[in-house]
């Protein structure tokens, strides 16, 4: 099985951007959003596995010792971060949308438009 | 756009983004059997050249330490904009940024209170003892900075209040940010004063394992996590303070 962790991604990717379209509530679609960026979590994480490898710490093991890879470990930290800074501005623009417009639902949002 | 249009247009542009996904992901190694060279490098480079013992750490904070940097400011500059999204609301309103008078607890129960209380020592030791390991073992300013920001925020859950006199959390959240963000980057700047070029280390490695050792690393992984306590902290403090808005009937 090892196209498996990949579609993991692209299984959480696709379901998160159908949560998005369907989406009836702006807090609703920013945790789709999340889940969307998730998918890159497996991707990465996914990509620098290695067979038979441990954790890239040595502080209980040889230096000599298979390990997976470090950089994408360091790439999903850097992409956790991001996530929750997207999601905390995310969130402050669904409080000023709900402020302006009363609703949190984007298709009313759309029609008090006009 | 009706909804039915809608997901007719999102089962074609799935369709086709699915057909580019699997194409792309043809191309990738077949899991596990990955061979980056440079990651391989990077790994086994930690522990002789910076005697810290998670690669991790080494690669997100010396060799990868400028991106770092950046990510930092991501972060900052995120937890400033929801600042000025969420506090220009207040301009002009009586609510102050910290309300003087004594909040009400949100739950008058006495065990829910003690158990919260009780849980706020742990959390900040362990949230310390993460970041102070980051570069021995998992773990890291990132990952100990928000165990930090669980630990205080538990204080506010617990619906108590304390006492601080002239100490203002609040301010004291938005100084930890600032200390957090500037110390990463004077660190930077230690390392053109004494090592010649940006974030090199200058300082003694130490014994591998020991809790003092990696050099400049561990100072980097508390910097950091003064930075994400404080910027979580900043951010959370805002959207309760929205609560408080709304709870007055303003919102």
């Amino acid at each position: 099985m090892s196209f498996l962790p990949y579609a993991v991604a692209a299984w959480l990717f696709v379901i998160g951007l159908y949560g998005i379209v369907t989406s009836r509530n702006l807090v609703h679609l920013i945790v789709c959003l999340s889940v969307v960026q998730s998918s890159t979590y497996v991707l990465l994480l996914a990509v620098g596995y290695r067979t038979n490898a441990t954790a890239p710490i040595f502080a209980d093991i040889s230096t000599s010792r298979s390990v997976v890879d470090p950089i994408v470990a360091t790439l999903t930290l850097t992409d956790v971060v991001v996530e929750a800074t997207v999601v905390a501005l995310l969130l402050a623009l669904a409080v000023q949308a709900h402020r302006r417009f009363g609703t949190l639902d984007p298709n009313e949002m759309g029609a008090l438009r006009g | 756009m009706s909804e039915r249009l809608r997901l007719t247009v999102f089962a074609a542009g799935v369709v086709g983004f699915g057909a580019v996904l699997v194409w792309g992901l043809a191309g990738l190694p077949s899991f596990g059997d990955f061979d980056g060279r440079y990651g391989q490098y990077l790994a086994h480079a930690a522990v002789p050249e910076r005697h810290a013992t998670s690669a991790v750490a080494v690669t997100t904070l010396d060799f990868r330490g400028f991106d770092t940097l950046i990510e930092e400011f991501i972060l900052f500059t995120a937890a400033v904009g929801v600042v000025v999204l969420l506090r220009v609301q207040r301009a002009g309103e009586e609510v102050p940024a910290e309300p003087d008078a004594v909040r009400q607890p949100t739950a008058h129960s006495g065990s829910l209170r003690s158990v919260i209380t009780a849980l706020v020592g742990p959390f900040l030791l362990l949230g310390l003892a993460i970041v102070v390991h980051g570069h021995l073992t998992p773990g890291g300013g990132f990952q100990g900075g928000v165990i930090l920001m669980a630990a205080l925020f538990l204080v506010y859950l617990g619906g108590t209040h304390m006492r601080l006199g002239p100490f203002r959390p609040l301010a004291a959240t938005e100084a930890s940010e600032g200390v957090g963000a500037a110390g990463f980057a004077l660190i930077g700047l230690g390392g053109i004063v004494v090592a010649g070029a940006y974030l090199e280390n200058f300082l003694p490695f130490g014994r591998v394992s020991n809790l003092v050792s990696g050099g400049d690393i561990p100072l980097l992984n508390i910097a950091v996590g003064l930075e994400v306590m404080g910027a979580l902290l900043v951010v959370l403090g805002e959207f309760l303070d929205q609560r408080l808005l709304m709870r007055k009937g303003r919102l």
